[in-house]
């Protein structure tokens, strides 16, 4: 197929390497070393996409990670889909299929195109408009259709089937940036003996130095390429030097840690399966320099976003990289010295050079140069708008008066294909803010520079504001010397090279010239992938959102996946004229990271799948397996659901597993209860600091049920004390509060009471529990244990006791969560299936059953005992519960103080309480709300916090917080919950079931 | 991601920390003594100093020790650290504005 701008010979590619890619449907021709981007303009397709907004026809106009337009879709294979591609950033290889977005039928004829006319009506913000009036219509009518429009491509819809993975790294020296002044530091740096880590977010290293053509400056009387390739492989050789091509630094924080994207697989010819896709770097590096260059600007004119407009060095770039010319009868503003650069080099290359317009009274020395090259320089004149559908046909040129107005009558339309823009550079510092560097806006070079930062960082080169590669690699140099100064590492006498360059005239800014964008406002672009003009911009103003960051997210300039690289400069200069201040007086908007988008899956690297989280089993586990058991995730624990048998719902497994624990004996897995020994001559005072029960005269062989309470006096656990000695206690608290309370006694006896002798050690890891619950839990331990008198009056409720399960000795608790008599027994992990099997062996007549959350949730439901993180959510006290009891009389402990409060005495505080449907079939759901009656102006009252079907009732219960002062019992409410009929309920006592506890003390 | 320094383990990562916050005044012995007001302030306000800070810092993945670290709120570095009952290191400059 032909590539009609492809040149015949030049640029680095591979040309004995041809590839085939898709595009749109087509199949097209590129060679090895293209960019997509290069590739579509050597065919000479311009149109590659619609924008977000008004769908206007857009075109390549960067060659870089600043490409606000070239936005495709990527596919490379099964589930290798990336939308929003920058053409210019991807490398092309076999069977890469691209296909251009938000555009339909076709990004020819787009039916979205109808947007643009209606551009009057869509102006930035015009979303909050339809948030008021008509009321109503937001959900029904602009809601759905704003989310159909926003957007630009389709997210992927299979899993990301490639590898990612991190690496971590340390270093002496990090640059960033492998152009002239990137290299030279690093090679500095690493004769000085520093570790040196270079990265360039491109294939190859030289920066802009590598895209000039004839017109590169001669360096040590020599031309730059040679002098490029003489420094290259003097890096490669050096040892200590790590080099890494196609890396982006994400991030540069204030603390130094520095994180790095490698694209390692995607350029590939040859897929290699051992491969990881992308690499995620996390680096500690002592010192960074940061050598990041400079992105160019776009002129705003009236139809400045045409396809065929390009950036001046982007062509430069694709004819330096890739033999492209971006056409064939060009038209270059100059309002820029390096133009003249591309308007050489691409006159050499065999363009026709139609007019080169500049602005400026006073150009730089290459206008001169490029006028006695025999090039049309039309001093005094600018660009004023364009023409074409859809694709650029025609520039409009006009000469400018004093005060820079176009003279209208001298206007002159030039046909062209190419019109090349150049409205001066931003300098790339958006790693240097992140890190924390100050800015400052510096009035000749009409860009924020850095000013002052970090003692670890430093920034040299265009990025720093360097106007000529000697300035910049002066900066350089001073910056190693003082970076590795600070690590005591003095570097080597070094002369800095001869550059021979001449240093340019400062540029025309792009919102420089008013008149011109008056004329049009409204299609006059600033961010071309939002679609924000200048009207827009001055709308933010009139409408008050005149500080920037208002105006930003106002306009959403700046806000799209280019992040305002070309744009950010120019959006803010205009709102400083639009709202009368002076642009020094303003800051850029907050850089955050990360620098260019980054895949989900380089971000996650292992951690997905079976490694995204931390499984945790039990020691009962494979017993639990082996009965049939449901699992469920709680935190990172795997737990039984419940058991059901074959053909059993889990319904009717959880009524089963209830009666039998009613009735019978029930097994359950309560290993994952947190366990903590608490030892030393000072355990029962700092213990009775932290829990509201008596500790102290705890006698050694009880056990206590308590609360733990943050010092504003809500509800952080409740747990088991057991007295295991004179100064050693066993705590027992919930599964989800285990490491939570082990972190709240270390924090309470380390930084506020580091005089008192207390060793804190979790125990759970190595022990398993087996709870048996039930009337018959007596008689089938009895069979089992040996060692230890189980009579009631030996063995009374809230004792434990040591005995033997076989030769497995086992510490015996009398505790029960279910309100039936019950032990739990404390065995050695590595022992536990060997004594529950025990159990099941020794009893079948009792018809010892496996039990698992459901069943447990439910019973103690029945008997209103409160479960931590339901009943209480971290604003809920012990008397709101109904638990004052628990509350010893004297002494002072965590939140006692706050309990009293005014707060805590208020009479309409939530009150634990019974719900009881008054259909014993409905079940209300858990975090519905309380309330007198439905529609609107209702208040809700409480919520329901536990909610089960009873088997032992026969009938639905519920617990839930209630104002205290409306909890009359008997009284009728209404639980509501979206999208569902609402429960009638009576309010009733907090338990259902034996309220006196006799089966527990039997 | 912040370099916190653990007085025994040396330099490690944030992620192996957990931050206890600003570290306020000693507990006091009879938190009765104190009127609600006063009790009141003690429990929920904070200096929130724009400035070097003091703060407690546990090494929960590490050594599992408290310690105390001065770190300035306003560009988040690290002054110094040490262990808690310890007087803070001699020359720390805790100056720098105030509210």
């Amino acid at each position: 197929m032909r590539q009609p701008l492809r040149l015949a010979t030049g640029g680095r590619l591979d040309r004995a390497r041809p590839i085939t890619f898709g595009f749109d449907g087509r199949r097209l021709d590129g060679f090895a070393g293209d960019t997509l981007a290069s590739a579509l303009l050597a065919h000479g397709i311009r149109l590659v996409g619609r924008s977000f907004k008004r769908h206007r026809p857009r075109g390549i106009l960067s060659a870089g990670p600043e490409e606000p337009n070239a936005l495709l879709r990527i596919e490379r294979g099964p589930g290798r889909v990336e939308p929003n591609a920058r053409a210019t950033m991807v490398e092309l290889v076999p069977g890469l299929s691209a296909s251009t977005q938000n555009a339909w039928p076709s990004v020819r004829r787009d039916f979205g195109a109808l947007a643009d006319r209606l551009a009057a009506f869509l102006p930035a913000g015009f979303y909050y408009k339809t948030f008021f009036r008509p009321q109503g219509a937001w959900e029904r009518l602009f809601e759905p259709a704003i989310r159909r429009m926003a957007g630009l491509g389709r997210a992927p819809d299979a899993p990301d089937p490639d590898r990612y993975l991190h690496r971590h790294a340390h270093c002496d020296l990090l640059v960033v940036g492998g152009g002239p002044v990137g290299l030279w530091a690093a090679r500095l740096a690493a004769r000085a003996g520093a570790r040196v880590m270079l990265v360039d977010e491109r294939a190859a290293p030289g920066g802009g130095l590598a895209d000039a053509g004839t017109l590169a400056p001669r360096i040590a009387g020599g031309p730059a390429a040679v002098w490029l390739d003489r420094l290259l492989q003097a890096l490669d050789a050096i040892d200590g030097l790590t080099r890494l091509a196609r890396t982006t630094c994400l991030a540069l924080h204030p603390s130094g840690h520095a994180l790095l994207l490698e694209r390692v697989a995607d350029h590939r010819l040859e897929p290699d399966p051992r491969l990881p896709r992308e690499r995620l770097w996390k680096i500690r590096p002592r010192a960074v320099l940061l050598a990041t260059g400079r992105i160019e600007r776009p002129l705003v004119f009236p139809d400045n976003d045409r396809p065929g407009i390009l950036l001046a060095q982007a062509a430069r770039a694709h004819l330096a990289r890739q033999a492209v010319l971006p056409g064939r009868e060009l038209v270059v503003a100059a309002h820029d010295d390096s133009a003249y650069a591309a308007a050489l080099e691409l006159a050499h290359a065999g363009a026709r050079l139609l007019a080169i317009v500049d602005p400026r009274r006073e150009p730089g020395p290459l206008a001169a140069r490029a006028a006695e090259a025999g090039l049309p320089v039309l001093a005094g004149w600018a660009v004023i708008g364009s023409e074409g559908r859809p694709g650029l046909a025609a520039a409009r040129l006009a000469p400018l008066d004093a005060a820079g107005r176009p003279r209208a009558r001298a206007e002159r339309t030039v046909a062209c294909d190419g019109l090349l823009v150049a409205g001066g550079f931003t300098p790339s510092v958006q790693l240097w803010s992140q890190a924390g560097g100050a800015l400052a806006w510096d009035e000749e070079a009409a860009a924020f520079l850095p000013t002052s930062g970090p003692s670890w960082l430093a920034i040299a080169g265009a990025a720093a504001g360097a106007a000529t590669l000697a300035e910049g690699l002066g900066q350089a140099d001073a910056a190693v010397r003082r970076l590795l100064g600070a690590l005591g590492l003095p570097a080597p006498g070094e002369a800095l090279p001869a550059v021979e360059e001449a240093a340019p005239a400062p540029a025309s800014p792009p919102w420089a010239l008013e008149a011109i964008w008056r004329a049009d406002p409204k299609a006059s672009f600033v961010d071309f992938q939002n679609d924000v003009t200048v009207a827009d911009l001055e709308l933010a103003v009139r409408e008050g959102y005149a500080a920037i960051e208002h105006g930003k997210r106002w306009t959403t300039a700046g806000m799209a996946t280019d992040q305002g690289k070309t744009s950010a400069t120019t959006a803010l200069a205009l709102s400083a004229a639009f709202s009368g201040r002076p642009i020094a007086a303003l800051a850029p908007t907050t850089m955050r990271p990360p620098w260019t988008p980054a895949s989900f899956g380089a971000i996650a690297g292992v951690h997905r799948g079976d490694l995204f989280r931390p499984i945790r089993r039990t020691p009962l586990h494979a017993w639990a397996e082996a009965r049939g058991a449901r699992f469920e995730d709680v935190g990172s624990w795997k737990r039984p659901t419940a058991f059901p048998r074959r053909g059993e719902s889990l319904e009717a497994a959880v009524e089963r597993e209830c009666r039998a624990v009613r009735t019978g004996v029930g097994l359950a897995d309560a290993s994952t209860l947190g366990a903590i020994d608490v030892q030393g001559k000072d355990a029962a005072t700092f213990l009775e600091r932290i829990w509201t029960i008596e500790v102290r005269g705890l006698p050694i062989g009880r056990c206590r049920y308590g609360l733990v309470l943050k010092d504003d006096g809500t509800v952080l656990d409740d747990g088991v004390v057991c007295r295991l000695g004179p100064n050693r206690f066993l705590l027992s608290t919930t599964t989800g509060g285990a490491a939570r309370l082990h972190a709240w006694l270390e924090r309470w006896a380390q930084t506020e009471w580091p005089e008192l002798e207390v060793w804190i050690t979790p125990v759970a890891e190595g022990r398993a529990v087996i709870a048996v619950q039930g009337p018959k839990s007596r008689l089938l331990l009895c069979r089992a244990a040996s060692g230890v008198d189980l009579s009631p009056e030996a063995f009374p409720h809230m004792t434990w006791r040591a005995g033997r399960i076989g030769t497995v000795p086992v510490r015996i608790l009398r505790v029960s969560f279910t309100g039936e008599l019950g032990y739990e027994l404390h065995v050695p992990a590595s022992r536990a299936l060997e004594v529950v099997e025990t159990l099941e062996r020794l009893g079948p007549d009792l018809e010892p059953t496996a039990y698992g959350l459901e069943a447990a949730h439910t019973l103690r439901l029945e008997k209103g005992y409160i479960l931590v993180g339901h009943e209480t959510d971290g604003t809920i006290t012990p008397r709101d519960l109904g638990l004052e009891r628990l509350l010893r009389a004297e002494g002072d402990f965590l939140g006692r103080r706050s309990l009293e409060l005014p707060e805590h005495r208020r009479p309409d505080r939530p009150r634990l309480v019974g719900l009881v449907p008054v259909d014993p079939h409905a079940l209300p759901a858990v975090g519905g709300q309380l309330v007198e009656s439905e529609g609107p102006g209702t208040v809700p009252l409480g919520h329901v916090t536990s909610a089960a079907r009873s088997p032992t009732l026969g009938r639905t219960i519920a617990l839930g917080l209630l104002r205290g002062d409306l909890a009359r019992p008997g009284r009728r409410l209404l639980v509501w919950a979206a999208d569902r009929p609402s429960v009638e309920v009576a309010v009733g006592a907090p338990c259902f079931l034996d309220r006196e506890g006799t089966r527990l003390r039997g | 991601m912040l370099l916190i320094p653990c007085p025994w383990c040396g330099p490690r990562e944030e992620v192996e920390m957990a931050c206890g916050g600003e570290a306020g005044p000693p507990r006091p012995a009879d938190p009765r003594a104190l009127d609600d007001a006063a009790w009141a302030a003690r429990l929920w306000g904070r200096t929130n100093r724009k400035g070097p800070q003091i703060e407690t810092w546990w090494h929960q993945a590490g050594c599992g020790r408290w310690f105390l670290l001065a770190r300035d709120t306003r560009d988040d570095r690290v002054l110094a650290s040490w262990p808690i009952g310890v007087a803070p290191p001699e020359g720390l400059d805790l100056g720098g504005s105030g509210r």
